[in-house]
């Protein structure tokens, strides 16, 4: 089977997928459910696409995919700040900084061979036959209940951080983080002197 | 919402399951990041499931969100560090490719 074909396939699946849950979810849940089909087939498909594409520019914008899903399932669950949080910080920032990192990876044109191929299968297969067993050792199908919305406004959130009760220390720690992570990743990348004295000796910069 | 707490649960389990598989399939160094960042989100998801379980309407559950945005932190974290580390790897070795990075092995 030639790429297109593949191609054609794999997209295919995944469209039928997304409408099957979500007509799943309509049938079951109603309207919830089907947005939650709607959602979780956008996060499952852009995390496939993502795996499955050779090239690193295709992965990283079907990575969008799945952060915008998973931001939709934040709203769904009444979590709207944290879904704002998700695609400023998911969308805006981490895919931009992988965006540009994708400037030095020339699309791998051997990723895809049969032998990788066969063990990504077994891993999947593997893995979700794993997970799948313990779900359904664990959950009552039956029963599964539904519990209310635990929905958190943006000032409940700011409150548990600065409350001295709460999670101050933590969030101190965060900026700490943070201010090492942005020095570190400074000192990492940066050219050295060195590189400095041979580009400017060759006319450049 | 009224979706069932264990399809969350499932749905996180499968997102974490690709995460994992892109991890250990792919061979490009980026990549591995991106399925890194996988994982991450399907951990934020079970972290909101759990918080959802022990949460009442009166009194809402906090630490699952606020888990979720130290989660979030640290992604931001790894993937900048992990993106300058791709940088100067790129530099000295001009590959990123993992089967070519095999100095400490073997």
């Amino acid at each position: 089977m030639d790429l297109r074909k593949q191609q054609i396939a794999f997209y295919t699946a995944l469209l039928f997928g997304a409408l099957a849950a979500m007509g799943w979810g309509l049938k079951t849940a109603g309207i919830q459910g089907a947005m939650f089909g709607f959602f979780a087939s956008f996060t499952l498909g852009g995390g496939l696409m993502c795996i499955w594409e050779r090239s690193v520019v295709r992965s990283a914008f079907s990575l969008m995919a799945t952060f915008c899903g998973v931001a939709g399932l934040f709203i769904l669950l009444g979590h709207d700040f944290l879904a704002m949080a998700q695609i400023l910080i998911y969308v805006g920032g981490i895919l931009v900084l992988i965006l540009f990192g994708v400037m030095l990876t020339p699309p791998d044109l051997n990723e895809r061979q049969l032998p990788r191929v066969g063990l990504g299968v077994v891993a999947v297969v593997g893995a979700l036959a794993f997970v799948g067993a313990k779900v359904a050792a664990v959950v009552n199908w039956a029963q599964a209940e539904t519990l209310p919305p635990a929905e958190t406004k943006a000032e409940q959130i700011g409150a548990a951080f600065l409350r001295a009760d709460g999670y101050v220390i933590a969030f101190e720690l965060a900026a700490v983080l943070l201010t090492v992570a942005l020095v570190a990743a400074v000192y990492i990348a940066r050219r050295k002197p060195s590189d400095l004295i041979d580009l400017t000796e060759e006319g450049g910069y | 919402m009224t979706v069932p707490n264990e399809h969350l649960l499932f749905l996180a389990a499968i997102l974490f399951a690709i995460g994992v598989c892109g991890f250990f399939v792919r061979r490009n160094s980026i990549m591995v990041l991106l399925s890194v960042e996988l994982m991450l989100n399907a951990a934020n998801l079970t972290f909101l499931a759990g918080s959802r379980m022990h949460s009442t309407a009166a009194r809402p559950e906090l630490s699952g969100p606020i888990f979720a945005i130290f989660v979030i932190l640290v992604a931001a974290v790894e993937a900048g560090v992990g993106l300058a580390l791709v940088i100067a790897l790129f530099r000295r070795k001009q590959t990123v490719s993992l089967d070519q990075l095999n100095e400490l092995g073997d």
